[in-house]
């Protein structure tokens, strides 16, 4: 083995370490937040978001470990369902969430939502009106 | 330098997996059980991953995308499940 | 049936989109497979059938590019922010639920302005109003009407970079007169 390819080898084993180290220390992020924020919508905030990153810098560190190319693509399809699935969950945990009132009123700053909810309800049923709306996309 | 990581990362991923089975016993509601059901889940995916950066393998590749995809299907369908039950109980 | 039909140029993105999944779910690009990939692209778009995405009809890859770097940016400060917020401010954090009303009408870009909003840490769309094309953000850490505000400006430029990336040339000429007077 001559010193050169030996160097980048490090080099490239470093980066993916340093990528694994901080990736799984977004997830242990994610259930720091679960344990300490308050109420269901700021959990959500730190459960779903970080692991988007978390798993971006794994998936990297997989494919500098694994040296070919043909890893890449199958790596990024992964990403990006992903990136497509998480934003849909959260926000049906998180409209659920608001439905049920899983939230406390006096850790809101504002919320302009509750305006339009009670006129929504005051013309028709909130529930309806909401889920109308959300089943025609 | 790779036994160390393995052993820093299965730290800090118990760690991360006993917070969030934590949270699954003490949610005060249902949805923050299947939120913190999500985050186990998404810990399995990082394990799966760091196995594979480690071993060099990727056998576990196709799990990791069913396992995100299923962790999906699942979190929405409760989500679901959660706001028809109140809106009925509300009617009723 | 009472299908739409749908152009096969309308359909294209969707096609080429399922053959690099199938290519990079075999991790084999040869042309052999790439073709049968194809097919069976075609077969599941025809025997699946949903409603067409309408696209603008112009993508614009100089500004895809430095958007997607910002986007990965934001995101890895924004992660780090939340960490920070769970271990220093934890159950005292102050949140808002924010009304964000969008420019555009179509849907293809509320949904898109609504997902890079979902994915950068620290928002989270609670509800989309389609009618008046209004995203309900609620909001990690908005204290006071000066947050707020930041944030409903952050999520409008997030909306007019999708604009400049794939809007239809009328939003684009609007947003150009916005940015204009």
């Amino acid at each position: 083995m001559n010193p050169e390819t030996f160097s980048a080898d490090t080099v490239i084993d470093a980066v993916s370490a340093v990528f694994m180290v901080v990736g799984a220390l977004m997830s242990l992020a994610a259930a720091v937040g679960l344990l300490r924020f308050p109420d269901l919508m700021t959990r959500m905030h730190a459960a779903t978001k970080p692991q988007v990153l978390g798993l971006f810098l794994l998936l990297f560190a997989l494919g500098l470990q694994m040296r070919t190319w043909w890893v890449w693509p199958v790596l990024g399809v992964a990403w990006i369902f992903q990136l497509l699935t998480v934003p849909v969950s959260a926000h049906m945990v998180g409209r659920a969430g608001y439905r049920t009132k899983h939230l406390h009123p006096e850790l809101l700053s504002t919320d302009e939502l509750e305006a339009v909810v009670q006129q929504a309800a005051g013309k028709r049923g909130f529930g309806d009106d909401g889920d109308a709306a959300t089943d025609r996309r | 330098m790779m036994q160390l990581v393995l052993t820093v990362t299965t730290v800090v991923l118990s760690l991360a997996a006993g917070g969030a089975i934590i949270r699954i016993a003490r949610g005060p509601s249902l949805l923050d059980r299947v939120l913190a059901a999500d985050v186990l889940l998404a810990i399995v995916g990082a394990a799966l991953c760091i196995d594979m950066a480690v071993n060099r393998h990727l056998n576990n590749l196709m799990l990791l995308v069913a396992v995100s995809l299923i962790g999906f299907v699942g979190s929405v369908t409760v989500a679901r499940f959660v706001a028809d039950r109140r809106e009925k109980s509300r009617e009723s | 049936m009472n299908r739409k039909r749908i152009s096969l140029r309308q359909e294209l993105p969707l096609l080429v989109w399922l053959v690099i999944v199938w290519g990079a779910l075999w991790q084999n690009f040869s042309p052999g497979n790439l073709l049968f990939g194809a097919l069976t692209a075609v077969v599941v778009a025809r025997l699946f059938y949903l409603p067409p995405v309408e696209l603008g009809g112009r993508f614009n890859l100089l500004r895809a590019v430095p958007f997607a770097l910002v986007f990965v940016a934001k995101v890895v400060t924004a992660s780090f922010q939340v960490l920070y917020l769970a271990l220093a401010r934890g159950p005292k954090v102050i949140s808002a639920v924010v009304a964000v009303p969008l420019r555009s009408h179509s849907d293809l870009l509320v949904t898109a302005t609504g997902h890079v909003t979902a994915l950068i840490p620290g928002s989270l769309v609670v509800e989309v109003d389609r009618s008046t094309s209004t995203l309900y953000i609620h909001g990690i850490n908005v204290r006071n009407a000066d947050d707020a505000a930041r944030l409903r400006k952050d999520v409008r430029d997030t909306e007019a970079g999708l604009i400049r990336i794939m809007g239809t040339q009328a939003e684009l000429s609007a947003l150009n007169q916005e940015a204009g007077s």
